[in-house]
C-alpha cells in the first residue's frame, strides 16, 4: 500500500525507536505535522525553534538516547543553527528534521527558502537533502544510525514539501549503509599492553576523563578501573559525572576554571592517561607547558582528536567502554597490584594541595552564588539533573556540585551557548518525568530562551529555574575587572526584568531571595514547588569565579582569587 | 614546521554536495586548494579526486583525519614523493609574431607539445608532464608570449 511522504517519516522514526520530538510546525512541514495529530507521537510543541535543538539535545544528553526534532524551512530551520552546533561541539547525538521548498522550487529564492544543508554542513556530523520518497525511509534510519555511533553528533535531514506530499510503499529498511564510516570498537590489544606497562612504571600518575565516557556509556567500568589502579581522576566539564566528585580520588575540573590540586597534578604528573576527552584549550592552557613531564597515553573512538592539540606518547583508538572492559580484565588476568610504596609521596602531594586550596568562597552580606549551589546540592541530595547556562553560573555550578553519576550534568561545553540550560532541561524532564532538574541559569543567559517558559507551563513541565541574578553579564564583567581595569563595557543589565513577576505572566511560580538567611528558604520552597518555577536569587554582584588561568598561561599558574 | 606540496587521494561516493564538504575541510583550516581533479571511477557510483595543497606534514596529517570523518569519503590517502604516477595536462594559448615564430616553433619541437590549433597570430599548445616538466615548459613559453593557460591540476593513479 502507498503512503505518504509524512507518514513514512513518522513510521521510520517509531521502528528506530524514536517516540519524543520538539518541535515548531510551518507552511512546508503541514503534511507531517498533520500525521503527527493523527499518530501517538509525543510531540513537544516549542516557542522557539533553537529552543527545540536545545531540548532534543537535553533529552539526548540525559537518556542517551537520540534527540529529534522537527521545525519548518527557512527561518524555522536556520533558528536551529546555534542547538545543532551546540550539540556539535559536544558530540552530542540529535536529529533535526528540517522542511524544505518543494523540489521545483529548490534554488530559486523561494518563500522561506534556506539552504540548510549548505549553511549547516561545517556544523553537523553530516546532513541530508531528501529529493525522492523512496529514499525517505533509508535517510531517516541512516541519519539515527549517524548520529548515535563512533563519536555521536547532529545530523541534519532537509525534506521538500512534495517529498513530504508524494506516495510510495514503505518498507522497514535493512541495517544503515555506512561502510566508511563504521567506527572503531575493539582496541589494539599490544596498545593496552603498553598502557598497563606505563601505569605499573608510573610514580605519579593521573586520569583524565572527559565526555567519551559518558557518551560511551563506560562510568560503571571506568569506576572499576579506578578502583583497581588507585589513581587520582580529574575531569572536564563535559566528563562531570563520569566519575563520582564525591570520591576521595577525584581532583574535581581542571582548566581555566579548575580546582587548584587538578591543575598541579596535570602539571606535575609522570603518566596522563586521557580517556575520552580532546585536550580543548580552555583545559590545557599554554599547550608547551602541558603535563610537559608526562608520558601521554590517549583514549578516543575519534582518531582526528588524537594528536591533534597534544602529541601523545600511546594512541588508542577505541570506545571508551570497549578499552576500560578490556584494561580490567587484563588488570584482573595480571593479578595487579597497586604499587602503594611508590606511589605514596605522589599521594601525599595531592593530599597536600587539596588542603592547601580547596575550592572556597568568602561569606557576605549579599547571597554568595557559591553557597546557593551548596545548597540546591544539599537540598536536592546530590540526586538532580542540572542543567546550566553559560558564564559564572556554568562554572559555579561545575565546582560547588558534586555530581555522582553520569548524564546530570547537561552544559554547553565546547560552544558555550548562552540560553541553551533552560530547553535543555525540558529536554531532560521528557525524558525523566519524576526527577528534579535544575537549570542553573545567569540572567543574562535565562533571557536567551526564556519564551519556553510557555513551553514549560503548558505541558507542566515541572524545571526548576534557579537565577544567580548579578545584574551582569558576570564572567564577562570579570574578564574586564581582570584584564580591562573594570570598564564595564556593555555588562551592565541592570537586573531587569522583573523575574518573579515574569513567571506569574507565564503562569509559573516565581519566588525571591536576597538576602543570605532567606535564601536555603527560598530554595527549598521552589524546590518543592510542583510545576515550572523561577527562583530569583540575587547575589553578590561582583562575586567572580576562582581558581582562574588567564588564556595562553599555563594552568598551573593560577589566580586563586584571594 | 616545513611547508611544501602534498597531493591528497580521495576516493568518495559520487554525490552533488561531496566537493563542498571536502571543500570545507580545507577552508575552516585556511588552506589552500592549490589544484583539484575528479573523475568518476569504473563504478558509477564512486568518484576519486586529487587535490594539491601547500602546508607543513602535522598539519596536512591532520586534514587528512578529518577528511576520513566525512560519512560520504571511502578512503583517504596520501600521494607518495615519486612522480611516475602523478601527471598533469597543460593547453597554452601562445603568441605568434614574425619575431618569435622560430623561437616558439623551436621551443615545441624541443619541449615536444602538441600543436591543437596554429592560426597567423597564435596557436595553441598541448603537453603533459610531472608538475616540475610543466613548470619549465611554462618558464620557457612565458619568455615568448603566453596569452592564456589552462592547467588540468594533478592526475594520480
Amino acid at each position: 500500500m502507498k503512503i505518504k511522504g509524512a507518514e513514512i517519516l513518522l513510521r521510520a522514526l517509531s521502528d528506530e525507536g524514536v517516540d519524543t520530538i520538539f518541535g515548531y510546525p510551518g507552511g512546508v512541514v503541514l503534511d507531517i505535522f498533520d500525521e503527527i495529530y493523527k499518530s501517538k507521537f509525543k510531540h513537544i510543541l516549542v516557542r522557539h525553534e533553537q529552543g527545540a535543538a536545545h531540548a532534543a539535545d537535553g533529552y539526548a544528553r540525559a537518556s542517551g538516547k537520540v534527540g529529534v526534532c522537527l521545525v519548518t524551512s527557512g527561518p524555522g530551520a536556520t533558528n536551529t543553527v546555534t542547538g545543532i552546533a551546540t550539540a556539535y561541539m559536544d558530540s552530542i547525538p540529535i536529529v533535526v528534521f528540517t522542511g524544505q521548498v518543494a523540489t521545483p522550487l529548490l534554488g530559486s529564492d523561494a518563500f522561506q527558502e534556506a539552504d540548510i544543508t549548505g549553511i549547516t554542513r561545517p556544523c553537523t556530523k553530516h546532513n541530508f537533502i531528501v529529493r525522492k520518497v523512496e529514499d525517505l525511509a533509508r535517510t531517516v534510519k541512516e541519519a539515527l544510525y549517524i548520529a548515535r555511533s563512533g563519536r555521536p553528533g547532529p545530523v541534519l535531514v532537509d525534506i521538500p514539501k512534495d517529498v513530504s506530499q508524494a506516495m510510495t510503499e514503505y518498507h522497514e529498511s535493512g541495517p544503515p549503509k555506512a561502510p566508511a564510516h563504521d567506527p572503531i570498537y575493539v582496541p589494539d590489544v599490544t596498545a593496552l599492553n603498553e598502557a598497563l606497562r606505563m601505569i605499573k612504571q608510573a610514580k605519579k600518575p593521573v586520569v583524565m576523563v572527559g565526555g567519551g565516557v559518558i557518551l560511551g556509556k563506560a562510568s560503571q567500568e571506568l569506576r572499576e578501573f579506578i578502583e583497581k589502579v588507585q589513581i587520582p581522576v580529574t575531569h572536564t566539564l563535559m566528563g562531570i559525572g563520569a566519575f563520582p566528585g564525591t570520591d576521595p580520588l577525584s581532583l574535581g575540573m581542571p582548566g581555566m576554571h579548575g580546582t587548584y590540586y587538578a591543575n598541579m597534578a596535570l602539571t606535575q604528573c609522570d603518566l596522563l592517561i586521557n580517556i575520552g576527552a580532546r585536550f580543548d584549550d580552555r583545559v590545557t592552557g599554554k599547550l608547551d607547558e602541558f603535563a610537559k613531564n608526562a608520558k601521554i597515553i590517549h583514549i578516543d573512538i575519534d582518531a582526528a582528536s588524537i594528536n591533534k592539540n597534544v602529541i601523545v606518547d600511546l594512541p588508542i583508538v577505541s570506545d571508551c567502554k570497549s578499552a576500560l572492559q578490556q584494561l580490567n580484565k587484563m588488570l584482573l588476568q595480571n593479578h595487579f597490584t597497586i604499587p602503594e610504596k611508590d606511589r605514596k609521596a605522589w599521594t601525599q602531594q595531592i593530599d597536600e594541595w587539596k588542603e592547601y586550596a580547596p575550592l572556597s568562597y568568602c561569606a557576605g552580606e549579599k547571597i554568595k552564588p557559591q553557597c546557593v549551589i551548596e545548597t540546591i546540592y544539599k537540598l536536592t541530595k546530590g540526586d538532580a539533573i542540572i542543567a546550566t547556562e553559560v558564564g559564572q553560573n556554568q562554572m559555579w555550578a561545575a565546582q560547588f556540585y558534586k555530581f555522582n553519576h553520569p548524564n546530570t550534568f547537561l552544559s554547553s561545553g565546547g560552544l558555550g551557548t548562552m540560553g541553551y540550560g533552560f530547553p535543555a532541561a525540558i529536554g531532560a524532564q521528557i525524558a525523566f518525568p519524576d526527577k528534579t532538574v535544575v537549570d542553573i541559569a545567569g540572567d543574562g543567559s535565562i533571557q536567551m530562551n526564556i519564551q519556553e517558559l510557555a513551553t514549560a507551563v503548558v505541558y507542566n513541565i515541572p524545571v526548576k529555574i534557579c537565577i544567580l541574578n548579578n545584574g551582569f553579564l558576570g564572567m564577562v564583567r570579570q574578564w574586564q575587572e581582570i584584564f580591562y581595569e573594570r570598564r564595564y563595557s556593555h555588562t551592565n543589565i541592570s537586573q531587569i526584568p522583573d523575574f518573579v513577576k515574569l513567571a506569574e505572566a507565564y503562569g509559573a511560580v516565581g519566588l525571591r531571595a536576597t538576602k543570605p538567611e532567606e535564601m536555603e528558604a527560598i530554595l527549598e520552597k521552589g524546590l518543592n514547588t510542583p510545576g515550572p518555577v523561577i527562583m530569583d536569587i540575587h547575589v553578590e554582584p561582583e562575586e567572580g569565579v576562582y581558581p582562574m588561568v588567564r588564556p595562553g598561561s599555563p594552568i598551573s599558574d593560577m589566580d586563586l582569587g584571594r | 614546521m616545513e611547508v611544501k606540496r602534498h597531493t591528497i587521494k580521495l576516493v568518495v561516493n559520487n554525490k552533488p554536495d561531496v566537493l563542498a564538504r571536502i571543500a570545507g575541510v580545507f577552508s575552516a583550516r585556511g588552506f589552500n586548494i592549490e589544484s583539484i581533479s575528479a573523475n568518476v571511477t569504473m563504478d558509477p557510483n564512486v568518484t576519486k579526486i586529487r587535490i594539491v595543497t601547500m602546508g607543513d606534514t602535522s598539519t596536512v596529517t591532520k586534514i587528512q583525519n578529518q577528511l576520513k570523518k566525512l560519512v560520504d569519503v571511502l578512503s583517504v590517502s596520501h600521494v607518495r614523493e615519486s612522480k611516475q604516477g602523478q601527471r598533469e595536462m597543460i593547453l597554452m594559448q601562445v603568441k605568434l609574431t614574425d619575431k618569435n615564430r622560430n623561437d616558439v616553433m623551436k621551443a615545441i619541437d624541443e619541449l615536444q607539445c602538441k600543436i591543437v590549433t596554429r592560426k597567423s597570430d597564435y596557436c595553441i599548445l598541448e603537453a603533459t608532464g610531472s608538475e616540475e616538466e610543466l613548470e619549465i615548459l611554462v618558464q620557457r613559453f612565458d619568455s615568448l608570449g603566453i596569452e592564456d593557460l589552462s592547467r588540468s591540476g594533478v592526475v594520480a593513479l
